[in-house]
């Protein structure tokens, strides 16, 4: 029970030092994540549910949902100023990165759903 | 010294590319003045500023590269023609040809057939598109521009000239890892290295010609993106492991090493966020990139060679995550502990979840050309195509050192600098070298990815050696303090430059900045070195340089003996040293294109299928690209039946003509009945009952063509299609006619009659041989040869004997009696 009552504890520490210390910029982002992961949720089922038939077409989706996930993680992380030493990127080149990998990704989700 | 070291600032940055982007390295400014001392006085010394000079020789050297790369490799286009070599290349070129005038829509969709007679080929889902793509661009950009050239040329010349970039590409790669200085050594060392050379000729239009520029293309770019963790680079690496994915089947290498580099990073406690980032986009990327390729399909999503690569990138998300959470958390010890056995229960959960969907099906196993990697006897049981051929066999110790030389001596020592100065980068590069010896070590084909980790590792082995013992000029400098220097790379900067300054010989050259190095790590050494005096480092130069030099005769000498055959002209060498050409197999093929009904089909051994399609333009039943092994298996019986048995397949796979390489009379030994035991042996595997391989074998468990040989053997199709009228020949009169000068011996069974096949042609040296295959007789051959007559009993002549009759001369029997006056009565009889 204490076991429970201290992963609540750490859980609602988590919470309360999420909210305070992330800039507006980055829980933007973190909504979209959260956004792209439900999505993703969302087709994964489907296919559970309903089959594989054109299963490029559910490849394609899923993937563009796992990419956008990842690239959106991505720019978070270089935007985030404690990761400043690690990455020395401005804000705007980070954002043309971000723009870049997207259009390739999108381009070849495009090509790949049939 | 201060003011000089303002007016400098420029060449500070400069000069900081020259130190291999090490940022640490920009926090030294004391080393950056004394730097920026020394080139200043080169500076104005000379026109020439340093990082100009250095710039300048970096382009000649990997100029110089480029063109030796390409210059070696041009021996058989002097020797004999531009003319496309071996087998496989035959295939490439001919679609490539077929592309360039159909299109690109229609080369994807082209069904072939001529080839694999009744079954044809779907030629687009079959093929790693790279290579002739990569053709076409090239050819269709020059048409373009008005240059027109043959797209036999541009396919002759494709593996040397991509030869060059993949030095660049090496010089890329070696300069991200260690220096510009060792970048420059594996350039020059993959150009002209035998291991890649003998797999990127002129004339050998494979695609491993273009893979090894993208493999060490695609790990420039991945190093690049670890180290500096950028989605920009990170993106590139994906695209350019796209162009891998659609040039060749190794590319299951690159997704196979990156992830396993990934984990290593991670067991070694080097986790950073540029990982998570450079792997997370390289992998999603790069995955949905290579479904492209009709080929690949939904393989990496589907097979158990893709399966650790996604095994990883699910491990790196969920250590992300952990990671990020743990930054949330103000430091606890416990926490740690928690933190890894999270980390541990998602790694096990991973990889049960992939074992259990290989059970369930869902994930194929391993496939036997890779699983033969790891069991080395399975392709020799299960699968003999993959046995037979000769590039799968294991490699033998001497063969790494033809095709290595000096750098396999060097390699394990820049694998040791490596790991003792070890960085994100080197882990990957010692990982590489690992896995590729081991590699290397099964199969001989493999020696080539070996190739360039081994360029890449005596380079900075010899880079780290010469960084020492070329630098002539701190050798009498003793008793500096050592300031010690906190980067890994040979590429740092010395108090003792201090002490240069003052010690400069007036008009003595100076050492361009970026060469100057002395090893610094250890601080007992530094007082050691100056008992080093200059005239031994020099004399040691000198023999490095002796043994480079030896090193690049060697190179050249084995490209030009051993790997510029084109094997489709043979040469050999008269008495007076003249040449003498074998020109039987395009002579053969070409007597098929004029002679032969155009939908005619042709029956023959897998290996020479390609050719046959690419130069005869005839239907071919088998050819080189072996997917279909109840069809080979179908061919081989019937090359080891005897002629009966043999023209019932051929006449069920309805075949017109026959065509078998012989090599007895000019002593050729690659030829049919070297490779008959391979026909037998896979027609086994899929008739067990009537072929038997023991049976082609004397009592003693010999191969024997004479009269010693099995009868079974003597009276096969294969044998006597290679052997007819060869029992005529007498090549020498020394020897017996039919003497086979490939096997030594004269053959056991001569002058024989061929029933159902007629000969059509034979080349000038009987190395073709081609056989028509005659429809069936139209009228059965009776039993009896001789006709027997059924006569009617004479009337003149009685089988009866009157007993005691005597056979009186002039007597006639039966002699009517004539009554007269009555009628003569009929006749009995």
């Amino acid at each position: 029970m204490s076991q429970l009552g201290q992963v609540a504890g750490i859980l609602g520490k988590l919470n309360n030092e999420y909210q305070t210390t992330t800039p507006k910029k980055l829980k933007l982002i973190d909504a979209y994540l959260v956004y792209v992961l439900l999505t993703g949720i969302v087709q994964f089922a489907y296919c559970l549910l309903v089959g594989t038939f054109p299963f490029n077409s559910f490849l394609s989706g899923f993937i563009s949902t796992v990419g956008c996930f990842i690239l959106g993680a991505s720019l978070r992380i270089q935007l985030n100023k404690a990761n400043q030493s690690t990455f020395n990127v401005s804000p705007e080149r980070a954002f043309a990165d971000f723009v870049f990998a997207h259009v390739i990704l999108h381009l070849v989700v495009v090509n790949f759903i049939g | 010294m201060a003011a000089k070291v303002t007016t400098n600032q420029s060449s500070i940055k400069d000069d900081s590319e020259l130190t291999a982007n090490d940022p640490e390295l920009q926090t030294n400014v004391s080393s950056k003045k004394r730097l920026s001392s020394s080139s200043n006085m080169l500076a104005t010394s000379s026109l020439i500023s340093p990082t100009g000079l250095t710039s300048l020789i970096s382009f000649i050297v990997l100029t110089c590269a480029y063109i030796s790369g390409f210059m070696s490799r041009l021996f058989s286009v002097i020797r004999f023609e531009s003319i496309i070599h071996e087998f496989d290349p035959w295939f490439n070129y001919r679609s490539t040809a077929y592309m360039t005038e159909n299109g690109f829509y229609n080369f994807l969709n082209w069904f072939d057939e001529l080839a694999w007679y009744p079954l044809g080929r779907i030629v687009g889902g079959t093929i790693y598109p790279g290579l002739m793509v990569t053709s076409g661009v090239i050819h269709w950009f020059l048409h373009m521009i008005n240059i027109p050239i043959h797209i036999r040329e541009i396919c002759v010349f494709l593996a040397p000239f991509f030869s060059g970039l993949t030095a660049l590409a090496t010089y890329l790669f070696t300069k991200e890892l260690w220096s510009r200085r060792a970048g420059l050594f594996a350039a020059a060392f993959i150009a002209i290295a035998p291991g890649y050379s003998s797999r990127s000729v002129a004339g050998s239009y494979d695609n491993e010609g273009i893979a090894i520029f993208a493999l060490m293309f695609t790990y420039f770019l991945w190093i690049r993106s670890v180290k500096t963790g950028s989605v920009f680079w990170s993106s590139c690496t994906a695209l350019s492991y796209f162009y891998m994915v659609s040039a060749w089947g190794g590319y299951v290498f690159i997704i196979n090493l990156i992830p396993v580099h990934v984990f290593v990073l991670i067991v070694l406690r080097r986790y950073s966020l540029r990982l998570y980032v450079s792997y997370s986009i390289f992998y999603i990327l790069g995955l949905i990139l290579s479904m492209q390729i009709p080929f690949v399909g939904f393989q990496p999503v589907r097979t158990s060679e893709h399966m650790l690569a996604a095994g990883v990138f699910a491990l790196l998300q969920a250590y992300a995550f952990i990671d990020y959470l743990y930054t949330k958390i103000p430091r606890a010890a416990d926490i740690k502990q928690l933190f890894f056995g999270l980390i541990m229960i998602v790694g096990l959960i991973v990889f049960a979840a992939v074992v259990v969907l290989t059970y369930a099906g869902y994930i194929a196993p391993w496939s036997g050309r890779f699983y033969s990697l790891w069991d080395t006897n399975y392709a020799k049981i299960h699968i003999p195509i993959i046995a037979s051929v000769s590039e799968h066999q294991p490699t033998t110790w001497t063969s790494f050192f033809f095709d290595l030389h000096l750098l396999i001596c060097l390699f394990p020592v820049g694998a040791w600098f490596c790991i003792k100065e070890l960085t994100d980068e080197r882990v990957f590069i010692v990982l590489y070298a690992v896995f590729a010896s081991y590699f290397a070590g099964v199969m001989i084909r493999l020696m080539l990815t070996l190739t360039p980790c081994v360029c890449v590792l005596a380079a900075i082995a010899l880079s780290k050696t010469l960084d020492y013992y070329a630098d002539t000029e701190t050798s009498d400098m003793s008793t500096s303090p050592v300031v010690p220097t906190n980067d890994g790379d040979g590429d740092d900067t010395e108090s003792d430059k201090n002490n240069r300054n003052l010690y400069d010989k007036a008009g003595k050259p100076k050492p361009i900045p970026g060469r100057r190095g002395t090893p610094g790590t250890n601080p007992e050494a530094e007082e050691d070195t100056s008992i080093v005096s200059s005239n031994i480092k020099t004399v040691v130069v000198i023999c490095i340089a002796m043994m480079l030099m030896l090193f690049a005769v060697h190179c050249t000498w084995v490209t030009s003996n051993a790997y510029s055959s084109p094997s489709i002209v043979l040469a050999s060498y008269n008495n007076d040293g003249s040449r003498y050409i074998i020109d039987d197999f395009r002579e053969a093929y070409y007597w098929l294109r004029k002679n032969t009904p155009e939908r005619a089909r042709v029956m023959s051994w897998w290996d020479y299928g390609y050719q046959i399609a690419g130069m005869g333009n005839r239907t071919v039943l088998v050819d080189n690209n072996t997917w279909n092994n109840s069809h080979i298996a179908l061919v081989g019986k019937a090359m080891s039946s005897n002629e009966t048995e043999a023209y019932k397949i051929m006449t069920m796979l309805d075949v017109d003509y026959v065509l078998v390489i012989f090599g007895g009379m000019i002593g050729y030994s690659g030829d049919d009945i070297n490779k008959f035991l391979w026909m037998v042996r896979i027609a086994e595997g899929e008739h067990p009952k009537d072929i038997r391989e023991q049976d082609y074998f004397t009592e003693n468990g010999e191969f024997r063509v004479d009269r010693t040989g099995s009868p079974v053997l003597l009276n096969c199709l294969m044998y006597k299609l290679c052997y007819y009228r060869f029992g005529e020949l007498q090549t020498d009169f020394r020897s017996p006619p039919g003497f086979d000068r490939t096997r030594h011996v004269e053959i056991g069974n001569k002058n024989f009659d061929l029933q159902h096949v007629e000969e059509a042609y034979t080349t000038e040296h009987w190395i073709v041989r081609i056989y028509k295959v005659k429809k069936l007789a139209n009228r059965l051959q009776a039993k009896n040869a001789l006709r027997q007559v059924q006569r009617r009993k004479s009337i003149y002549s009685t089988t009866k004997k009157v007993a005691g009759q005597a056979r009186k001369q002039g007597v006639i029997l039966n002699k009517p009696q004539i009554k007269k006056g009555t009628k003569i009565s009929k006749r009995k009889t």
